[in-house]
């Protein structure tokens, strides 16, 4: 019925202690600001690894040689090569609904033009891969099918190397040294940027598989196969029968484990964001502690408000204050202090997460939704920690507050 | 102006329970008091007078016994309601001001305004404020925080608080314990002009020549009045002024 009058009465009080106002309000701004930076860097992570999971492409089955734990993570990375190239052409001529297949070689090397040279990541490839990727060149053209079947000494390079390799010379048609043979540029990526795990995804070369094998890698084994599907329905039965024909070629009886993992792009992407996920609320949590915390000062100070206070809420009484506007003098002072400490450590928090940014170049990506979130949380602190001062100086007996000293 | 008696105690008792032993601060009092009275309640320490005013004031209830409060029977009230009636019908002058600190003379002013039935505009609240301040010979010091105001000054804040809501009564409990003598007659004087204006006042004190300036005595002794006589060589503020030399000549 004196809302107004009351939130006046609130807000004068605050105002008479502008200082300690400030300071109460500081744990709140703190913890706010945390809980929005750390929540905008986890959802930061998840986004990216969402988008490069995507740029795996599209309906796309990975088979990688050696077998899997049990908890899904594979056992020597590129290590034992189980997986054959007449394993990749076969899955391309007999699996129903394969769009396009590539084979990948991984290696890392030196690779030299003139007097410049540069370590970088080698891929050996189909000539599908580019596409199975959906990663355009921004220059020059791509390899062939024939410049696989050939193994002819052609690559295309990512921005990186191209820029520590040429400068600002134009790559394309220019000599590549690789392991001392002399490879043709014949294209530039478009540049990808940083992976979720900080390696710079322009830094690589990526040549026919059949040329990395002979001439880089070695070996005769690949390290994975890239299986497009056509029609994404059709990936859940492509997935079974690329496990059966290869248990098949591979002559692995019955109840043996298979020497291949096979995963297709969704349970990668649940995997991967499953564990930013985790992180997210992890860190929310612990910035929320601090949340916690600011409200336990709030509560401190609202406590040592009501006693100093105590003459001034039995004068206030005497002048005819009943005990339901002295409770919603102090619920407001501490809703205002918490939610205005909300509102700064919201401003803030995004503040501190463009920073990261733009400093540590860590993604962040801050949703609406948090910041509500955060808002709601900072003023249900204020409430929750706010009620007991509130009824505690509420139910002062007049004459005895009055009296007091 | 209504006339007859605002103030009507009935045998009117107030005992504490503190522990194992009852204490009767007041034991059957009845007075009435009449619209536009200035009484002085008056006796020693522990004879019951703040206890009393407390029950006129609407701070605390009778343990037995009627308060009737300008015609309506207030002995049996609930909290509310009393603080309700304390913001309509009375106001309160303390011996230590209880002014709001850090607060302004006009917000401390305004403050039985923010608890009343009627909502105010900050305009509508500060030319009310300003007016009654003034009337207390305060004008121009309403911006002045307690701190920087002098005893006398804070007293005449904390009466244009009392009187901001038009009350039926103006209760105060030793005003001027805390006040010099020339200060204390100062206010003496605000109180005088203000029942000239037929407003009630009822004054706790236990200094002789401080209740000489009210028109009226009533003397307390265990809980009981011992007497209750009008004054008949009543003090006159401005002449006692007068007679005082002016020690220091800032006001
Ligand atoms: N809240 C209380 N609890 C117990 N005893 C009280 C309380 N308030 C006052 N008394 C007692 O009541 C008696 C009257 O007190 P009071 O009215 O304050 O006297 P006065 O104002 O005349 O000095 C005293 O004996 C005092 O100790
Ligand atoms: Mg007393």
């Amino acid at each position: 019925m004196k809302v107004g009058s009351t939130l006046n009465i609130a807000l004068r009080a605050l105002r008479r202690n502008k200082m300690r106002s400030v300071l109460t309000a500081l744990g709140i701004i703190i913890g706010v600001a945390a809980v929005i930076a750390m929540v905008g860097i986890g959802n930061g992570a998840k986004a990216q690894v969402e988008a490069q999971i995507a740029s795996l492409g599209q309906n796309v089955i990975l088979i990688f040689s050696g077998s899997t734990t049990s908890s899904g993570i594979r056992t020597g990375w590129g290590g034992a090569g189980t997986l054959k190239i007449e394993d990749a052409e076969a899955i391309r001529r007999e699996v129903p609904g394969v769009a396009a297949v590539s084979e990948e070689v991984v290696s890392t090397t030196q690779v030299a033009a003139g007097n410049q040279n540069w370590f970088t990541r080698i891929y050996g490839e189909s000539a599908d891969y580019l596409d199975i990727r959906q990663w355009p060149l921004s220059d020059g053209a791509p390899f062939t099918a024939q410049d696989v079947r050939s193994a002819n000494k052609v690559c295309i390079i990512g921005r990186t190397t191209a820029s520590q390799i040429y400068g600002n010379d134009d790559p394309v048609g220019q000599i590549l040294r690789i392991k001392n043979v002399p490879f043709t540029v014949t294209g530039i990526l478009t540049p990808k940027g940083l992976s979720t795990q900080g390696v710079d995804q322009d830094d690589v070369v990526i040549m026919p598989f059949t040329s990395a094998m002979k001439r880089v890698v070695g070996g005769t084994t690949l390290r994975n196969i890239n299986v497009q599907i056509g029609d994404g329905r059709q990936i859940a039965a492509a997935q079974q029968q690329i496990i059966s024909l290869l248990r098949q070629r591979h002559n692995i009886r019955a109840g043996r484990d298979d020497d291949f993992t096979v995963r297709n792009q969704q349970e990668i992407a649940d995997a991967a964001t499953a564990t930013t996920a985790v992180m997210t609320v992890l860190l929310g949590s612990i910035a929320g502690v601090s949340l916690v915390v600011g409200g336990i000062g709030i509560m401190n100070i609202m406590l040592v408000s009501v006693t100093e206070r105590t003459r001034e809420i039995g004068t206030r009484m005497a002048m005819g204050a009943h005990g339901s506007d002295i409770l919603m003098q102090f619920l407001i002072e501490a809703v205002t202090l918490s939610s205005v400490g909300g509102v700064i450590g919201i401003v803030f928090g995004i503040g501190a997460s463009q920073i990261l940014s733009s400093y540590a170049h860590w993604p962040t990506l801050i949703s609406l939704s948090s910041i509500i979130v955060a808002f709601m949380f900072s003023a249900a602190v204020g409430i929750f920690f706010g009620f007991y001062p509130a009824r505690k100086a509420a139910a002062l007996d007049p004459i005895e507050a009055l009296r007091y000293e | 102006m209504k006339n007859g008696e605002v103030v009507k105690l009935i045998d009117v008792y107030k005992t504490y329970h503190t522990g194992d032993v009852d204490v009767h601060a007041v034991r059957g009092v009845s007075l009435e008091i009449q619209r536009g009275e200035f009484v002085a309640l008056m006796g020693a320490s522990g004879s019951g007078k703040s206890t009393l005013m407390n029950i006129v004031g609407c701070l605390d209830r009778p343990t037995s016994g009627r308060y009737v409060l300008d015609d309506a029977d207030v002995s049996a009230l609930d909290r509310d309601q009393l603080a309700d009636i304390r913001n309509h019908k009375l106001g309160f002058v303390f011996q230590s001001f209880n002014l709001l600190p850090r607060t302004s003379a006009r917000e401390n002013v305004e403050l039985p305004l923010l608890y009343g039935a009627h909502r105010l505009t900050n305009a509508q609240l500060r030319e009310k404020a300003d007016a009654v301040l003034a009337s207390v010979g305060l004008a121009g010091r309403e911006d002045h925080h307690p701190s920087q105001l002098s005893g006398g000054q804070q007293q005449r804040v904390a009466i244009a608080r009392a009187l901001v809501n038009d009350p039926e009564v103006v209760l105060a409990d030793e005003p001027t314990g805390n006040l010099d003598s020339r200060t204390s007659v100062e206010i003496m004087g605000i109180f005088q002009q203000l029942n000239e204006r037929d407003i009630t006042i009822i004054m706790v004190t236990h200094e002789q020549d401080i209740a000489a300036y009210a028109r009226r005595n009533v003397v307390m002794r265990d809980g009981r009045i011992l007497k209750d006589f009008n004054v008949t060589q009543r003090f006159d503020a401005t002449a006692e002024l007068g007679k005082i030399a002016p020690i220091d000549s800032e006001l």
